[in-house]
């Protein structure tokens, strides 16, 4: 057994995290799918989209940044916290410009698969607030529609921590807060086709793309039509049985 | 101009040694010189202080006195808190308007003039109220308003305008301002005559640190921002964190609508505040200091440095303070530049370390890693003064005034619609009516308790107490009289939230303005009962999933004006006699489609059929 393991409930399952480490981490080591779309492997989390929102011991958290304790128990996936993230991801849908079937990003968009797991059918609760904010096509290989952004900072952080550049970063506050670019369009930056930060993966949405390469797969074998998000994570529990 | 763009920046970097902490003070510089900071200045400052351009403008677009596009040499900033509104600052705004000829948000073509509504602005016991530049203009009526803008066109120098200055330190000639304090009760601890001035400094010298933090302990002082973490245990924390620095900072950002009992103490009790700050350095053991002063009391700076200069000299401040061999403190003040969220703590931090005002993810807490990352205290203008009060008086004396668990007096900001506008320190424990009836409030029917973020509270609830058990405030005690528009309230305080949203989480960020669209739905009359359920559930899921406080406390002003004010909603809603919604006209809705498809519609025409088609 591992030193020091931490051991806590979710949903009433018995978990084992380290000291240090996020509820989001443990869970995902323990193969339980905490969703979440601003924070992936590799890069500081940041807990800022609020989808991975979970209750401990009765009061809310975001998983992705609140570190284990012993004893805790975690509700996860309950029907009241389930409603929060539809909210949530609701609400990253009205906020921007979504027409999912024009959208290079289907069927690997983390937002959509997302919806999809949430079981959000008809995007129709909350008003629209159709943004209009100009595409920056000024880069010969890369292009970027913030009118579908949903601000999570990947790629601020990849550019940031990865790439050691700061090609993009958050402007303006409130309904206002966009992500910019360290220049006046993306041709004036040092960005490269090959930084971290642009590569698929990073942007969950389909904000940042690279020219020339749209429509990555046939429908049908899309990253998200071939296996619904978070069951990677499902699929290979190295938590402990009991 | 060019050139004078280099010189500009060149200087105001290296007056802050091109430090990247010190950015805010360095694009206040700019500002002030070129009105604006635009796309060459922040390309020229990012270059300079070794940072990203992107970095700067994240800066600039967050902070709202900072500005991407000229403004006038003199900007007048009206306030556009809700008190104000209700005593009529349309019509000084109509004024300026019409002297100045620039509408709202218009700058005047030869760049003289800027005119624009601003969030409180601390005087909401002298409103109508808007700030020139950096000097508040107070109780203004149409007729002032007229002989204010005709004299800033021939003169153009604002501070000209102070032609009576306020009571007390007002009338100092660093101050020199037209405020008036409007003490209108003096309670024991804090505005009591004949304070003993450095008592509590030179008694707190005298023991330990771990005494001092024991006294503060017993005292039971509890924060007075309004969130009442208990203050003994703050400094304990901060001071048993390991560490080689740790940091005091005095949070003088009251930005909280209706609240200005801080703006009384910067006035009145700076000294009382940087003795507080003093004993807390020695008891954690902090060697330098911030005051967080807003950028609306930028017109108190001179004052409050010239007080810590005088610190200085009486060697209250600086090495081996009092005499004390090893005791070293020092503080600086860091102006904000108009940003509601950096009255959170660690989005305080975080503007004090340069950077956009937003809040840290906790843990870690900032008694473990605030300010750069060292722990740190960030404490309330009023605690401070407390904690001085208490190491003179004695945590017994404390505790002997106010209720059995919420020991001390309190500041309230007491504003809106009441005779007798003004700073009250009142023990804790006194109701909501007794409070009514000192401030003169004739037929008052809601009472806002904490500001924006604070509790509603109707007619049936005056009897509720200001306490910790019952309504914990960080003071601001507005009033409401039969007159007023709940709706219209709460829409205000919506506004309010949307527009200080940092952005930072999606909730707060779109949240708040949903919650807004659908109150104006309300309030328009094109609501049914079913947007009260959307309203109700929206509310909670910003509540529950929101980081910090402001997206947390947001949708309280609809919540509890549902629950105090029923009948005020179900009397907009409206109940369509075709079961459609109330806010949507089906016919006016086809038209459109009636024109492109040439014909009527089957269901909604019931004539269809019967006319030829057209
Ligand atoms: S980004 Fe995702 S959710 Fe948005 S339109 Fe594209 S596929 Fe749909
Ligand atoms: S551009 Fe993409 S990665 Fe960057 S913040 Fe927006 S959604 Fe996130
Ligand atoms: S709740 Fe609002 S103010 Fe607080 S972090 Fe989130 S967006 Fe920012
Ligand atoms: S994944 Fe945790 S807040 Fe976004």
């Amino acid at each position: 057994m591992v030193n020091n393991a931490i051991v806590f409930k979710i949903d009433g399952v018995e978990v084992r995290g380290k000291p240090g480490q996020t509820i989001m981490h443990a869970a995902d080591e323990a193969g339980i799918y905490i969703p979440r779309l601003c924070d992936v492997e590799g890069l500081e989390p940041q807990g800022s989209c609020r989808v991975c929102t979970v209750k401990i011991n009765g009061r809310t958290a975001a998983a992705c940044t609140q570190p284990v304790a012993p004893g805790i128990e975690v509700e996860n996936d309950t029907l009241e916290i389930r409603n929060c993230r539809r909210d949530i991801v609701r609400m990253l849908f009205h906020e921007g410009n979504h027409l999912c079937p024009c959208c290079e990003a289907s069927g690997r968009c983390e937002l959509q698969a997302l919806g999809y797991r949430l079981g959000i059918l008809q995007p129709d609760k909350y008003p629209y607030l159709q943004p209009v904010r100009p595409v920056d096509a000024s880069h010969p290989d890369i292009m970027l529609d913030t009118n579908r952004c949903i601000r999570c900072g990947r790629c601020i952080r990849a550019s940031r921590h990865m790439d050691h550049k700061n090609v993009f970063g958050y402007i303006g506050r409130g309904i206002n807060k966009q992500v910019g670019v360290n220049g006046k369009n993306l041709a004036q930056t040092n960005v490269h086709i090959d930084d971290h930060a642009v590569a698929p993966g990073i942007c969950p949405v389909g904000c940042i793309i690279q020219k020339r390469r749209g429509f990555y797969d046939p429908v049908g074998q899309r990253r998200f039509d071939l296996h619904p998000i978070g069951t990677e994570i499902e699929k290979t529990p190295k938590g402990i049985k009991k | 101009m060019k050139s004078n763009l280099d010189s500009v920046i060149a200087q105001a970097c290296n007056k802050h040694k091109n430090d990247p902490g010190r950015v805010i003070d360095i694009l206040w510089e700019i500002q002030k010189s070129l009105g604006c900071i635009n796309e060459d200045a922040m390309e020229k400052i990012a270059a300079t202080i070794n940072t990203s351009r992107v970095h700067i403008e994240g800066i600039v677009s967050f902070y709202s006195f900072f500005s991407e596009t000229p403004k006038g040499k003199i900007i007048i900033r009206l306030c556009g808190d809700i008190v104000d509104r209700h005593a009529g600052i349309d019509k000084i705004a109509a004024v300026f308007s019409e002297e100045l000829g620039i509408g709202i948000g218009q700058t005047s073509p030869d760049r003289k003039f800027s005119l624009e509504y601003t969030a409180c602005i601390g005087m909401s016991d002298q409103a109508p109220a808007a700030l020139v530049n950096e000097v508040a203009l107070t109780s203004l009526t149409p007729d002032s308003a007229r002989d204010i803008a005709r004299r800033l066109k021939s003169s153009s120098d604002p501070s000209k305008l102070v032609t009576v200055r306020g009571d007390g330190n007002n009338g100092n000639h660093l101050v020199n301002a037209m405020v008036k304090n409007n003490i209108r009760m003096k309670g024991e601890v804090i505005l009591a005559d004949g304070i003993q001035a450095e008592s509590g400094l030179k008694k707190a010298l005298s023991k330990t640190p771990l005494e001092v933090i024991q006294e503060i302990a017993e005292s039971g002082l509890r924060g007075r921002g309004g969130a009442g973490f208990p203050t003994g245990e703050k400094w304990k924390l901060a001071q048993k964190a390991e560490a080689n620095r740790r940091f005091v900072i005095c949070n003088a950002d009251e930005g909280e609508p209706g609240t200005f009992k801080d703006r009384v103490l910067l006035t009145e009790r700076a000294n009382l505040i940087f003795e507080g700050m003093t004993i807390a350095a020695y008891a954690v053991g902090s060697d330098s200091g911030i005051l967080y002063l807003r950028a609306e009391y930028a017109y108190l700076l001179p004052y409050l440095e010239s007080v810590m200069e005088e610190r200085r000299k009486s060697g209250l401040l600086g090495t081996a303070i009092c005499g004390k061999k090893g005791f070293d403190f020092d503080i600086r003040i860091q102006l904000g530049a108009g940003a509601y969220i950096c009255g959170e703590e660690s989005a305080l931090i975080s503007s004090c370390e340069g950077l956009r005002g937003e809040p840290k993810n906790r843990p870690p807490f900032p008694v473990e890693k605030g300010y750069l990352a060292k722990p740190t205290i960030v404490n309330n203008v009023e605690t401070f003064c407390c904690a001085a009060r208490i190491l003179d008086r004695g945590s017994a004396w404390f505790a002997g005034i106010g209720t059995k668990a919420s020991h001390g007096t309190k500041l309230l900001s007491i504003s809106g619609d009441c005779a007798k506008p003004g700073v009250y320190e009142i023990p804790y424990g006194v109701e909501i009516a007794a409070l009514l009836e000192m401030a003169g409030a004739e037929d008052p029917v809601i009472v806002q308790v904490g500001g924006a973020s604070g509790e509603m509270i109707g007619r049936g609830f005056f009897n509720r107490k200001i306490c910790f058990s019952d309504l914990p405030t960080g003071g601001a005690i507005t009033i409401f009289n039969s007159r007023r528009n709940v709706l219209a309230i709460v829409d205000y305080y919506l506004e309010f939230f949307a527009d200080e949203s940092c952005g930072y989480c999606t909730p707060c960020r779109v949240g708040t303005v949903f919650l807004r669209e659908r109150i104006q739905k309300v309030m328009h009359g094109f609501a049914e009962s079913a947007d009260l359920d959307y309203l109700k559930d929206l509310g909670k899921t910003i509540m529950m999933t929101s980081r910090c406080g402001l997206g947390s406390s947001a949708p309280k002003c609809v919540l509890n004006s549902m629950a105090q004010f029923p009948l005020v909603y179900s009397s907009h809603l409206k109940e369509s006699a075709d079961g459609l919604q109330p806010g949507f006209n089906i016919q006016k809705a086809l038209e459109e489609s009636r024109r492109i498809a040439k014909r009527k519609s089957m269901i909604y025409d019931p004539v269809f059929g019967n006319e030829n088609e057209r």
